[in-house]
């Protein structure tokens, strides 16, 4: 509870400094608030808060094998989870620390060693910086990620390759805070990298099973596409800047971020930009299409979403830590780090914001009819994402930023809840034959609920904490005006659609879960085992037929049994894995079949203090409409907002906000999605509370072919086999082809030539050089023969000589004259 | 007759001869070792006679001095090479110790 | 055998004749030494030490024993000891009977322990090709005497004094010729470590 005391100070105290920034800003700077240029005050802590994971990283990674043999598995998380504690204390201490600065002084800053430094000003230096955003992004990934690792420990108590599973978490930690706190492109583009590489070692964490193998590997390709987007944009940037370096007096090349800020927005180098112009287009547009490529394939935007619910393959705390809190939000952090170029690029804005809005009610539309819990929250996920880049996308960042805050906190509680039930329900997925849970998982059970009404903001809105910061993007998409190229309500309609999709979902996967009885099996039906084969590999054949027949029995609809089975076949790949060994079919009994139980208090506590982390989110973008309406100057500017100016000087500014539609508009808009969640929650309490109504079945019978469009995700997936990968291995094909037709003839041309020549030179060289050098040779060596009686090895022959010479010598003087 | 520089001189070059001879007819190691000795002894009467008569500071026995103890290292690593070719070969005869010559 | 009795005797009458002379002479070279090495004692006294040396080192030459050759170096060590006295390098005479006296001839003789078989030691020390090597030894001496007879040495100077040398030469150790007195010891250590490498017996691998 530590926690909780440290963050409600962290609000006490930013609200009042910040609000002592602010008058000092506005006291000198002209009226109003806004950016100021910051100045870095220098930490040697820093360091510190990345090097403790990757420490805990190398640690487990090189010795973890030999400490869990001889130690036990309590040690290999006792280091993880110390490491992660320790990066924690060093960022609340550099919070508080922080809080204490007046506002031109919030950017801590260290560097530890230059990389690189090309002689002409330009350096990259590995360096870390903290500021207000960078600090917050710090802050959620430590003490989620704290949690998250404590969870893990009861999760993964059963496997073998524990030892593994922290050395990733740590490794991935590590990369996080590197993208995070990176001063600079370089480690930032470090940090991503490596984050990617994490996410891949650990959605591929079972690798024997190939499904989940080809889940990392896609996670990887259509991060490489993204990245490759990231990298585009970063060389025109780079590009374009080095040009105007010399144009602009007083600019120097750098890559550094806040110097890059200061430079654009006070030193006059984003208005030499605004007017370059590249393919036809204005350069930033597509410096920022560039980087929000980048951001799409990282933060599962359309159309690089795909990977994202295939990534579930991962064990569940890798997907609320990965998947769901931080590295997905790696995209919206970007942006909103960047503010300052995506500002001067409407037509960028314009394109985050309608595919964000896109994305959000897309993915919302597939998770309607998801029967996997993972693959629900997975659309959900995605679709949560698509409203933080609505929020950065219409330039109100910190409201997109505020709902990665909120959105981690409860997407974690609903993936570490998801992950509890399907530990109590002993690795099943699937919602269909899970129900009435309540009882068994109590804790769980209320945490789920209270993440619920964070996420739908129904049926009691202002409690969650994802209404607040909902409603704020959807605000400001509404009057967003100037800022796009499109009227701000279209987004704000779509949105607002995907608000009562999220609403439906979510509460439809609620009460499947946790409401009405226990559909599933409870270990003594003779029909539930076909993975208790696993075990036996012999009986792979009627695994098969088993598991169909198993599905068959509880498909509502129409969907081929086939597709349910390989579900359920994933489901259980994991187990494979920890009872692989396990001889007597009893064994295996006891720990697949069963009822279902309730999770260990590791696991249940960490939902708790994370419901509790949801709560107190509330406080930090509390609500500016309710201080207008009782004239509460305090609250009119959530604290977040206020602690994120300094930043964010691509935010909509206070002249465009002036020119929006009045509070009339908001409170309208505020009902609307008030309202809209209430519909999407009662229709889902209608149709699934205590699986008693027979509507959905209805439904599903009267459109049939809708609902197979929508349960396999629009066939987005087969779309991208039969044109882009179908494409490229059609391309591979020709090339190939090419390579040995083409290719291998000229190569083979050449060859013969070169064997031809060769063969000439060869003759020469035998008959005419060799001839010649062992001529050389031969007499070098008769010579040797003759001269070799000389050096007899008797040393009085050489005194000998020596006399001779010496008389020799003396004789020479005496007649030159000398003595 | 007065004792000159001459006197000296004299002797150097009668123990610098004797050990030349030794190094010239001994087959025995050792016996060379021990003309080089005697070489050594009479280039350093000559130094130090030199010094003595020619005055100036003392720079021929600085040279003398040196010349003692590389006089000592050369005997110790002679000697101890003498002793792994005896370890070897069982022989100290230099003339016998022809293996590289072959 | 009776070559070993006639060499022995004749071995053994040269060592009882270099102690002749070299006790008279090491007396007399203290007297000498006071007389600044003028007088007839002082004379006396080179020759006695001159013959010393050379009538030893003769011995190292021509001596058939390995283990009396070994022997007469010591005659040859003590007299150009007593020489070095009378030209005022008195810490070199003492380095000399140290290091020579002390440490190499206890050397060679450990040497010649080690490595004539005991049956061998009387014949150890045979000589090849005498008549050349006499020519030239021959030659080379009177090469030498004869250049040091003809040079015009430059002995205007005045001979230096009798005064403790130790001092002077530590002094100058340290300050002009600290280089090589660096170089020196550098040497020397490389020495006692090739030295120890060279004759230490191969360890047999197990």
């Amino acid at each position: 509870m530590n926690l909780l005391h440290d963050i409600a100070q962290l609000i006490v105290a930013s609200a009042g400094h910040a609000a002592e920034g602010v008058e000092a800003a506005a006291s000198h700077g002209g009226g109003h608030e806004g950016p100021v240029q910051m100045l870095p005050q220098l930490r040697s802590l820093l360091w510190l808060i990345p090097a403790l994971p990757a420490f805990g990283f190398v640690i487990n990674a090189l010795f973890g094998v030999r400490i869990q043999r001889s130690l036990g598995k309590k040690v290999n998380s006792g280091l993880a989870i110390g490491a992660m504690l320790g990066a924690w204390l060093i960022a609340v201490y550099c919070a508080v620390d922080m809080i204490g600065q007046p506002v031109e002084h919030r950017l801590l800053s260290q560097t530890l060693w230059n990389l690189l430094d090309t002689g002409n000003g330009f350096k990259l230096d590995l360096a870390f910086a903290l500021d207000p955003l960078s600090m917050m992004m710090v802050l959620i990934i430590t003490t989620i990620g704290t949690l998250i690792h404590v969870y893990s420990v009861g999760y993964m108590a059963d496997d073998p390759s524990y030892w593994r599973f922290f050395a990733y978490l740590n490794l991935f930690v590590f990369a996080m805070l590197l993208l995070v706190m990176g001063d600079n492109f370089g480690v930032m583009f470090f940090g991503w990298e490596g984050v990617g590489l994490a996410s891949y070692l650990l959605i591929s964490f079972w690798y024997t099973d190939v499904e989940k193998a080809k889940a990392g590997m896609k996670a990887f390709v259509v991060n490489r596409v993204g990245d490759f987007g990231f990298i585009v944009g970063l060389f025109i940037l780079f590009w374009a800047l080095s040009g105007t370096w010399g144009q602009v007096p007083g600019a120097h090349p750098t890559i550094v971020f806040h110097e890059l800020r200061d430079q654009f927005v006070f030193g006059g180098v984003g208005e030499a930009m605004a007017g370059l112009r590249i393919w036809g287009m204005p350069l930033l547009m597509a410096v920022c299409l560039g980087f929000f490529v980048g951001a799409t394939g990282k933060s599962a935007q359309l159309p690089l979403y795909v990977w994202l619910p295939d990534a579930m393959a991962g064990p569940t705390p890798v997907s609320a830590l990965i998947h769901a809190a931080t590295m997905v939000t790696a995209g919206v952090y970007m942006i909103g780090r960047l503010n300052f170029l995506f500002a001067l690029s409407p037509e960028a804005m314009t394109v985050v914001a309608v595919v964000a809005a896109a994305t959000a009610l897309f993915a919302a539309t597939i998770g309607f009819v998801q029967n996997d819990i993972k693959k629900v929250l997975a659309y959900s996920t995605v679709s949560q994402l698509g409203f933080m880049f609505i929020g950065v996308g219409v330039g109100a960042y910190w409201t997109g930023i505020y709902h990665l805050l909120t959105h981690a906190f409860f997407k974690a509680t609903l993936f570490l809840g998801s992950g509890a039930v399907i530990y109590g329900c002993h690795h099943e997925q699937d919602m269909r034959k899970m129900g009435g849970l309540k009882k068994i998982l109590p804790i769980t059970e209320k945490t789920y609920l209270y993440a619920c009404i964070c996420i739908t903001a129904a049926p009691v809105f202002f409690l969650g904490n994802g209404f607040f910061s909902k409603d704020e993007i959807l605000w400001n998409a509404f009057r967003a005006g100037g800022n796009l190229l499109i009227p701000g309500w279209i987004i704000w309609a779509t949105g607002w659609i995907a608000a009562a999709g999220t609403a439906f979902y979510m509460w439809r996967s609620y009460y499947m879960t946790f409401t009405g009885e226990y559909r599933g099996d409870t270990g003594h039906g003779g029909h539930g085992h076909g993975h208790d084969d696993h075990a036996a590999p012999a009986n792979g054949a009627v695994t098969h037929s088993v598991g169909a027949a198993h599905a068959a029995t509880f498909a509502q609809d129409v969907q081929a049994s086939a597709k349910a089975a390989l579900d359920l076949h994933d489901a259980h790949g994991h187990d494979a894995h920890g009872h692989g060994k396990a001889d007597d079919a009893a064994d295996a009994h006891a720990h697949h079949g069963g009822p279902p139980m309730d999770a260990p208090k590791s696991m249940t506590y960490v939902l708790a203090a994370l419901s509790v982390g949801s709560f107190a989110t509330i406080a930090l973008g509390f609500w500016a409409p309710l201080g207008h309406l009782l004239h509460i100057e305090a609250l009119t500017e959530p604290v977040l907002e206020r602690w994120l100016a300094p930043v964010l000087p691509g935010a909509m500014t206070t002249a465009a906000r002036q020119a929006t539609p009045g509070s009339a508009w908001e409170w309208t808009l505020i009902a609307a999605s008030v309202v809209v969640a209430l519909g999407g929650w009662f229709i889902a309490r209608t149709f699934y509370k205590d699986a008693k109504s027979t509507v959905p079945a209805t439904l599903l019978a009267k459109f049939p072919g809708l609902h197979k469009v929508v349960y396999n995700k629009y066939y987005v997936d087969e779309i991208y086999q039969a044109t882009v990968i179908r494409f490229c291995l059609a391309m591979a094909d020709a090339y190939s082809w090419f390579d040995k037709t083409v290719i291998d003839g000229i190569v083979h041309l050449v060859a013969w030539i070169g064997r031809t020549l060769a063969s000439i030179d060869g003759a020469i060289d035998k008959y005419v050089v060799d001839g010649a050098v062992n001529l050389v040779g031969n007499g070098i060596i008769a010579q040797g023969r003759a001269m070799r009686r000389l050096q007899t090895g008797r040393i009085e022959t050489y005194l000998y000589g020596l006399l001779v010479g010496l008389l020799a010598f003396i004789g020479w003087s005496w007649l030159a004259g000398g003595l | 007759m007065q004792i000159g520089l001459i006197h000296y001189l004299a002797v150097a070059a009668i123990l610098f001869s004797l050990g030349m001879f030794c190094v010239i007819t001994r087959k025995n190691a050792i016996g060379i070792l021990m003309g080089v000795e005697l070489i050594l002894n009479g280039a350093n009467v000559n130094f130090v006679a030199f010094n003595h008569y020619l005055g100036g500071v003392l720079s021929g026995q600085i040279f003398a001095a040196f010349v003692i103890v590389l006089a000592a290292a050369e005997a110790a690593v002679g000697l101890a090479i003498i002793l792994g070719i005896y370890q070897n070969m069982r022989t100290i005869d230099a003339s016998e110790a022809d293996t590289l010559r072959d | 055998m009776k070559r070993f009795d006639f060499a022995s005797w004749r071995a053994l009458g040269a060592l009882a004749a270099l102690a002749a002379l070299l006790i008279p002479g090491l007396a007399l070279a203290e007297e000498g030494w006071e007389t600044n090495s003028a007088g007839m004692a002082g004379a006396v006294a080179f020759w006695a030490l001159a013959g010393l040396s050379v009538v030893s080192a003769a011995g190292v030459a021509f001596s058939r024993n390995i283990l009396y050759s070994s022997f007469s170096l010591l005659g040859t060590f003590l007299g150009v000891a007593g020489l070095y006295v009378f030209l005022s390098a008195d810490f070199l005479a003492v380095a000399q009977v140290l290091i020579y006296v002390g440490g190499v001839l206890v050397l060679i003789l450990f040497a010649v322990m080690l490595t004539s078989r005991i049956g061998d030691v009387r014949i150890s020390n045979e000589a090849v090709g005498v008549f050349p090597a006499t020519l030239a030894t021959v030659v080379t001496t009177g090469l030498m005497l004869f250049i040091a007879w003809m040079t015009p040495w430059r002995t205007g100077a005045q001979p230096l004094s009798h005064q403790p040398t130790a001092a002077a030469l530590g002094e100058l150790f340290l300050t002009r010729y600290l280089l090589p007195f660096e170089i020196a010891s550098v040497v020397l250590l490389a020495t006692l470590v090739g030295a120890v490498v060279v004759a230490r017996k191969e360890i047999k691998p197990e």
